[in-house]
C-alpha cells in the first residue's frame, strides 16, 4: 500500500476499481471528462487524510498476515501437502530398501543414480530453453567441464600415478585434492564462467543460429579437452579412472533434489518471471525494463552452473569418462528428455529423465527371445528394444505434442482431477 | 554554428529556455527535436518536432502509416532515429546523426545536423520513467493477468538473484505484489487476476497493458492506440480512465488514436502527422478547424 501511496495522489482510485468488477473503465462513469480529474482531486485530501491508515475497500485480496497479496486460497492444500509427504516418506523407503539390499538391486540403483543426473542436467537445459526461450545446445559442453574438473580433483592422490600412466601429470595437479562436493560446485563455477565469456557474443544470435554457435561451441570444448597438450591434465582420450564414486543411492538423489529446488525457486522469484517475460515477447519484456542481454546471460550462466554439477555427479556415478563420453549424442539424450517431459516444466524433466533413462531398462526383456506355446517369435533378438523405444518416442511426441507435462508443474489436483473425470466418464455416481 | 560540412549545428539551449518554452508551460517533459527516421530510402519521420509540458495530454494523430508509432518507437528506443534528439525531463536521451552508408544516402529535411550520438535502449528508458502501451497488444501470452503487472515491478526491484531465489527480498516481493494487484484492482480486473492473459477479451487486454505499463512507475506514459477494437461505450470509458489515472499518477500522457471523438475530448494538444512530417499542431478546437488537417484526412478534391 505504501508504494502506490507514494505514487497517486488521491485514494478514491482502488475503491472505484474494486467495486465495479468486470465493469469498463473503472472510474465514476457518471462524471465526465475533465469532471472526473476535478472531483478526484477533490477527494484526494480526504483521501490522503482519513485513509492513510486505513486498507482500500477493494483492490486486492488481503492475505491472512494482514497485508500480502495471496494466491485464492487452494482447498485441497492439507490434502495435497499430506500426500506429498506419503509420496516422499514411499520413496524415501523405497531408496532405503534398495540401499540395504544395494547388492541385489545394483542394476535398480544404477538406473536411479543415472536418473537423477539426468535431472540436473534436464531441469538446466529447461530453465534456459523451456523458460527463457534461448535453444541452447551445449549441454555436453558444460557438462564435460564439471566432470573434467570434478574428476581430476577427486580421483585420490596415491592412485594417480597409475591413471596418468601414459602421459605424466602436470606437476601443479599431483597433490591438488578437493572433497567431492567442493570440486562439482567448483566445477559448475568454471561451467558457468565459460558460459558467461561465450554468453556475450552468442547470446545475441537468435533461435537455430544460437543453437548451431553452442553446439560448435561444445564440441570445441570436447576437443580442447582431448588435445594432447592436455594430456597431464585430462589424460587425453586415455580418460579419467578411479574417480571416487557415490557411496550410496542418496547421495545423487539429495544433490539432484538441491539442484532442482534451487532452479524452481530461481523460476518463482521476479528474476524467473523476467525470464519468462523474455521468452514471451522480447519487445514487451524490453519496454517493461528488462534489459535482454542481462536477463539472457543470467539465465544460461545459471543453466550452465547446474549442467556443471551434472556433469560432475555424472563423473561420480561412471568413476571413468573421457571425451566421449560428452558427444553431441549426451545433449541430445538431455534434450529428448526436456521435450518428453514438456518444455518449460521442471517436474516434467524429472518426469523425462525417470522415463528415458528406466525405459530402456524395462524394455530390456525384448532382447530376449520370446516363446510362446513353443513356437519363438523371430522379432525379439538383441536390439528390438531399441526398436521399440523409439517408435514408443514417436507416439509419445504425436499425442503428447507438448511433452507431457506441457508447461504446467505437476499439482495433485490436477492429477486427481484426472481420476475423477475417469470415473465420472465410466458412469459412477461419486464425485 | 555550422560544423565541417556546413550544416548548421544546433546551440546547445538551456534548459531554463527550454522550460518556458511553447505555451509557457510548467516544466517540460519530453522534447523531441528535428527528428528524422529513415529505413532504406524510406522516410518514415521527418524532421519531427514536439513538445510536451508536465501533466498534459497531448495526441499524436495522423492518417494510416504517417509514422506515428515509428515516433513512438522511436521515443521509446526500439529505433535509433536517423538524425535529431530526443530530451526527456531536461536531460538527452536520445542523440543522432546519418552515419555511414546513410550520411550519402540521407533523405530527410536537413534542418540540422547533430553532433552527438547516444544510444539508450528500450529498458533504460522505461527506467527513466517513459512507459508505453502497443497498438498490437503484447501481452505475456504464457502468463496470468497478475504476472503481467507484476513482470513490470522487476525493473525498480533491488533484490540480487541470489536473494531473490532465496526469499531474502520478501518485504520487497510482498510490496510488487500488492502494487500489482492494487493496479489490477484499479483497471477493474481484480476477479480476472489469475487467469492467463489471453484469455481477457480484447477491450480488457488493452487495459491490462495500461496496468503494466502503469507497474514501471513512469512519468510519461505513451499510449499506442488504445481505443483500437473498442466499442463507443468502452471508448468513453478509456477517455475518462485516462484523464483519471493522469491526475493519480501525476502523469504526463502522449497518445495515438484513430477515434477522433476520444482525441478531442481528452487532449490539451495535438499533433497532426502526414506521410512523417508534422502538418499542423494545437489545440482540438485549432486542428479541427484546419484545412491542411482536413485535406490530409479527406484530401483535397483537386486533380493534378
Amino acid at each position: 500500500m505504501r508504494i502506490l501511496k507514494n505514487m497517486i495522489f488521491s485514494s478514491d482510485a482502488k475503491d472505484l476499481g474494486g467495486n465495479v468488477p468486470g465493469g469498463a473503465f473503472s472510474s465514476a462513469g457518471s462524471s465526465a471528462g475533465a469532471g472526473t480529474g476535478a472531483a478526484g482531486t477533490g477527494t484526494s485530501a480526504a483521501g490522503a487524510g482519513t485513509g492513510a491508515g486505513n486498507k482500500p475497500a477493494g483492490g486486492y485480496v488481503p492475505g491472512s498476515d494482514g497485508h500480502a497479496y495471496r494466491k485464492k486460497k487452494d482447498p485441497h492444500t492439507r490434502r495435497n501437502s499430506l500426500l506429498t509427504i506419503i509420496a516422499a516418506a514411499f520413496v524415501i523407503c523405497l531408496m532405503a530398501f534398495y540401499q540395504k539390499n544395494a547388492y541385489d538391486h545394483s542394476y535398480a540403483i544404477s538406473i536411479i543414480e543415472r536418473s537423477a543426473v539426468y535431472v540436473v542436467a534436464a531441469a538446466a537445459m529447461n530453465l534456459v530453453t523451456g523458460f527463457t526461450g534461448l535453444f541452447s545446445l551445449g549441454a555436453a559442453g558444460f557438462m564435460a567441464i564439471g566432470a573434467y574438473t570434478t574428476a581430476v580433483l577427486t580421483i585420490p592422490t596415491e592412485v594417480r600415478a597409475n591413471v596418468y600412466y601414459m602421459n605424466g601429470i602436470a606437476p601443479w595437479l599431483e597433490n591438488l585434492h578437493m572433497p567431492v562436493a567442493a570440486a562439482m560446485i567448483l566445477g559448475g563455477l568454471i561451467s558457468a564462467g565459460f558460459a558467461a565469456l561465450i554468453g556475450i557474443p552468442v547470446l545475441r544470435l537468435k533461435s537455430d543460429y544460437l543453437a548451431i554457435a553452442t553446439l560448435g561451441f561444445s564440441e570445441i570444448i570436447r576437443t580442447i579437452l582431448a588435445a594432447p597438450m592436455m594430456d597431464t591434465v585430462t589424460n587425453g582420450s586415455y580418460g579419467l579412472n578411479n574417480i571416487p564414486g557415490f557411496t550410496n543411492i542418496f547421495q545423487p538423489l539429495i544433490i539432484a533434489a538441491i539442484c532442482v529446488a534451487a532452479i524452481m525457486l530461481l523460476l518463482h522469484s521476479s528474476y524467473g518471471r523476467a525470464f519468462k517475460a523474455v521468452r514471451d515477447d522480447e519487445v514487451a519484456a524490453e519496454a517493461m525494463g528488462i534489459n535482454l542481454f542481462r536477463t539472457k546471460e543470467l539465465s544460461f550462466v545459471i543453466s550452465s552452473f547446474f549442467m556443471g554439477i551434472a556433469g560432475g555427479m555424472l563423473a561420480c556415478f561412471m568413476r571413468s569418462i573421457d571425451t566421449r563420453t560428452f558427444q553431441i549424442t549426451m545433449t541430445y539424450n538431455v534434450l529428448l528428455i526436456v521435450v518428453l517431459g514438456g518444455i518449460g516444466s521442471i517436474t516434467g524433466s524429472i518426469i523425462g529423465a525417470f522415463l528415458i533413462n528406466g525405459g530402456q531398462e524395462w524394455l530390456r526383456f525384448l532382447d530376449e527371445p520370446l516363446t510362446v506355446g513353443g513356437v519363438t517369435i523371430p522379432l525379439f533378438r538383441p536390439g528390438f528394444r531399441m526398436v521399440i523405444y523409439s517408435i514408443l518416442l514417436m507416439v509419445v511426441v504425436l499425442f503428447w505434442r507438448r511433452g507431457i507435462m506441457g508447461d504446467k508443474e505437476f499439482s495433485w489436483n490436477h492429477l486427481l482431477g484426472m481420476f475423477h473425470r475417469k470415473k465420472k466418464t465410466e458412469g459412477g455416481a461419486e464425485s | 554554428m555550422t560544423d565541417q560540412k556546413g550544416n548548421s549545428v544546433p546551440a546547445s539551449s538551456e534548459p531554463a529556455e527550454r522550460a518556458t518554452s511553447g505555451s509557457g508551460r510548467l516544466q517540460n517533459v519530453l522534447h523531441v527535436e528535428n527528428v528524422t527516421m529513415q529505413f532504406g530510402g524510406v522516410v518514415a519521420v521527418n524532421d519531427l518536432t514536439l513538445d510536451i509540458g508536465q501533466g498534459e495530454i497531448v495526441a499524436l494523430i495522423g492518417p494510416n502509416g504517417a509514422g506515428k508509432t515509428t515516433a513512438f518507437n522511436v521515443i521509446t528506443g526500439v529505433y535509433q532515429p536517423t538524425n535529431g534528439r530526443i530530451q526527456f525531463l531536461g536531460d538527452t536521451i536520445i542523440e543522432n546523426h546519418p552515419k555511414g552508408k546513410m550520411k550519402k544516402n540521407y533523405l530527410g529535411d536537413p534542418a540540422v545536423i547533430y553532433p552527438g550520438s547516444m544510444v539508450k535502449t528500450p529498458d533504460r528508458i522505461t527506467k527513466l520513467g517513459i512507459a508505453r502501451t502497443f497498438q498490437n497488444i503484447r501481452l505475456f501470452k504464457a502468463m496470468s493477468v497478475f504476472e503481467n503487472v507484476l513482470i513490470a515491478t522487476h525493473m525498480r526491484s533491488k533484490a540480487d538473484v541470489f536473494s531473490a531465489t532465496f526469499g531474502l527480498n520478501r518485504n520487497e516481493e510482498l510490496e510488487n505484489r500488492e502494487l500489482a494487484m492494487e493496479l489490477i484492482g484499479m483497471v477493474g480486473l481484480k476477479d480476472e487476476a489469475d487467469s492467463p492473459a489471453t484469455s481477457l477479451p480484447y477491450g480488457r487486454q488493452r487495459r491490462l497493458e495500461i496496468a503494466r505499463a502503469l507497474a514501471t512507475r513512469p512519468k510519461l506514459l505513451l499510449l499506442d492506440e488504445p481505443a483500437a477494437g473498442m466499442n463507443p461505450q468502452e471508448t468513453e470509458d478509456l477517455a475518462d480512465f485516462i484523464i483519471r489515472i493522469k491526475n493519480d499518477f501525476n502523469l504526463t500522457v502522449f497518445v495515438i488514436e484513430h477515434h477522433m471523438d476520444l482525441v478531442m475530448s481528452i487532449s490539451d494538444r495535438i499533433y497532426v502527422l502526414n506521410f512523417g512530417k508534422l502538418i499542423a499542431q494545437g489545440t482540438p478546437e485549432e486542428i479541427q478547424k484546419d484545412q491542411v488537417v482536413i485535406d490530409a484526412y479527406l484530401g483535397t478534391g483537386k486533380t493534378n
